[in-house]
């Protein structure tokens, strides 16, 4: 069985449903088990989030708030986690993570972007379950 | 020591020299651009450029953080270049580094973390609307083959990003558009039009000024709005850079290290600069970290200029005009529309005086100021919101206050208690405030001292420590016979 989940999570709907999941995985699980919530503050976004919080508590709590509803699914089925927050693009971050520190399994949210979108923003999903090592499971 | 050097110096040299190759490439058309809004040479820009960039590697308290000639700076600079030239610009870039020094020394760069995020958007909102206003002479009703080089070159810089990000897009764009300008013969302005670009070295060299009061006097106030302006943008990017790398700044160091990077910059021909946003964050996601992505920027940018000036000045001026207004874009904070319908008002408020002053002035710093002020004065009138609630039981009447007791609250809490009545037991009680100055004191004393006058007993109680040593120093209405002329 998985040892190692690494749940992505940016605190979107779908995020919420990629962690039920996760949930109901790490609840099948006999032995003990590690599940990372990784939450990945975007490079994109740095000046943004900066410039609007007075200074650096305000902004680590701003982004703990938004993997709360994670935090919320997960501790309501007693699943035992950790969270990690990362800096850089999301997609590259989440694999090189994954991948360093070797876990076993990838679960994340998709967020179900057009076509255009897709151009434009590029989805974060496709991305990881290209250059992740390990299986990955998008939750839609 | 020589642990911490190697570690902010060669630990990752690698991602540090890309990074820095890249950030040269992208700074190119910035540098040239600022120096043709703060009307001098090209090379006044370029030169400003690698001093900065070189000697704020070693100096400055931000490793990866780049600085260089920015627009804000460029800006705040235009009347001091119209009125007086360039040497009188020299002088002031040198003063704003000797002003910076001390305000570093003196811990300045710490206040500076007090100015409100509502004027910080407001200052990044200004700077935007002042960068694309810069450029409007330079495209508006100049030729149709203007127009399709500026929109052809936003294209390219928002396009070719999307597939390839190894070279700067705007690099390319500049590349491509110049060989298209030159090959088609199309008549357009260059830069070449506007300045000279000189492929030597900066050197060593005294601003021509008479060293007088006279001088000082003018350009003292530049250099004051100069050093503001280039803290509060150095700050805020280090501030940026530090949460996209995880680590700390030193901001007091980094204050000195602006102020002596202005100071060598002033000496060797090149005008005022500070921390570029848009630049480090290019370092920061090209994988640069150490100081060493820093020198390499400042130093190949050099590097490329003295090989490729011929090439330089025949850049269209339509090119770096898009280019500009991809960055006044991307300075822009998108998300202050919905700011301003979330924030608390005064904080809308605050945010649109700072733009509107900066807009109308032309001058950041004014703005910022102006911002800080009228937020100062905002949270005031918030924090001076005392209540008082009167509640009658049958031995008398009991007050009680809630809120800050201090010089903008007294008269509203005077005008809570009704002092005609008499023969009366009255306590008030301050459980819930707090006694911050003299005219507190004084208050509490006009308001015991009246009720007296009446025959009323009065008894105050509740007041936390702090409030009851205050009161205690200075109150009179304890001392027999007090009256209300001793104040």
């Amino acid at each position: 069985m998985y040892e190692k989940i690494l749940l992505a999570a940016d605190g979107s709907d779908n995020s919420v449903r990629a962690a039920k999941e996760a949930a109901k995985i790490a609840e099948l699980i006999p032995s003990p088990y590690t599940l990372e919530v990784v939450y990945v503050a975007d490079f994109s976004k740095a000046k943004n989030d900066v410039l609007h919080s007075q200074g650096k508590e305000e902004l680590e709590l701003s982004r703990r708030q938004k993997i709360l509803p994670i935090e919320e699914a997960l501790k309501a089925k007693n699943i035992s986690y950790e969270v990690t927050i990362l800096h850089g693009e999301p997609g590259p971050t989440i694999v090189e993570h994954a991948n360093s520190e070797q876990f076993d399994l990838v679960v994340i949210g998709s967020r179900g972007l057009n076509v255009f979108q897709e151009m434009v923003l590029g989805s974060v999903s496709h991305k990881v379950v290209k250059r992740a090592n390990c299986p990955v499971l998008i939750i839609k | 020591m020589a642990e911490k050097i190697k570690a902010e110096w060669f630990s990752n040299i690698r991602g540090d020299v890309l990074a820095g190759i890249v950030v040269a490439l992208a700074l190119i058309p910035e540098a040239i651009a600022f120096s043709i809004i703060a009307g001098v040479d090209p090379m006044v820009g370029l030169y400003a450029s690698f001093t900065m960039a070189v000697v704020i590697a070693f100096a400055g308290g931000r490793p990866g953080m780049i600085s260089a000639a920015t627009g804000a700076m460029a800006l705040l600079m235009v009347p001091l270049v119209k009125n007086y030239g360039i040497d009188y610009l020299l002088a002031a870039t040198i003063l704003t580094g000797i002003i910076q020094i001390l305000f570093g020394v003196f811990k300045v760069a710490k206040l500076m973390s007090f100015i409100p995020r509502a004027v910080m958007i407001g200052f990044v909102n200004s700077l935007a609307i002042l960068i694309f206003m810069a450029q409007v002479p330079h495209f508006i009703g100049i030729s149709t083959m203007t127009y399709v080089f500026v929109a052809i070159t936003l294209l390219i810089v928002y396009i070719v990003p999307r597939f390839f990000t190894a070279i700067p897009a705007p690099l390319i764009a500049i590349i491509v558009l110049t060989a298209a300008a030159i090959y088609s013969g199309a008549k357009l302005r260059t830069v070449g039009d506007l300045g000279n670009i000189t492929q030597t070295l900066p050197s060593f060299l005294i601003p021509d000024v008479p060293f007088t009061l006279e001088t000082l006097a003018i350009i003292f106030p530049y250099s004051i709005a100069l050093a503001i302006v280039g803290l509060l943008e150095s700050l805020l990017t280090a501030s940026i850079v530090d949460d996209m790398t995880g680590t700390e700044s030193r901001k007091n160091k980094e204050a000195r290290g602006q102020g002596i990077a202005n100071i060598v910059t002033g000496f060797f021909g090149g005008m005022a600069g500070c921390a570029m946003i848009g630049q480090s964050v290019i370092n920061v996601k090209s994988g640069g970290r150490g100081r060493l992505s820093t020198f390499v920027a400042g130093a190949f940018l050099m590097f490329l200029i003295i090989v490729l000036g011929d090439l330089v000045v025949q850049i269209p001026m339509p090119v770096l005009v898009g280019i500009m207004i991809m960055v006044s874009i991307g300075t822009f904070d998108w998300s202050s529309f919905s700011y301003l319908r979330k924030a608390p008002r005064t904080d809308a408020v605050v945010m649109l005086v700072t733009v509107i002053i900066v807009v109308a002035t032309h001058d950041l710093s004014k703005g910022v100021i102006a911002g800080v002020i009228l937020s100062a004065i905002f949270f005031v009138a918030k924090i001076s919101k005392i209540k008082v609630t009167e509640q009658l039981d049958k031995e008398g009447i009991s007050f009680t206050v809630e809120g800050q007791l201090f010089f903008a609250s007294v008269d509203n809490f005077i005008d809570a208690f009704d002092f005609s009545v008499e023969n009366k037991d009255i306590v008030i009680d301050f459980t819930s405030a707090h006694i911050w100055d003299d005219s507190a004191v004084g208050a509490i004393d006009k308001v015991v001292i009246k009720y007296r006058e009446n025959h009323n007993h009065v008894i105050i109680k509740g007041l936390n420590a702090s409030s009851q040593k205050m009161v205690d120093k200075l109150a009179i209405y304890n001392n027999e016979g007090a009256n209300l002329s001793a104040h």
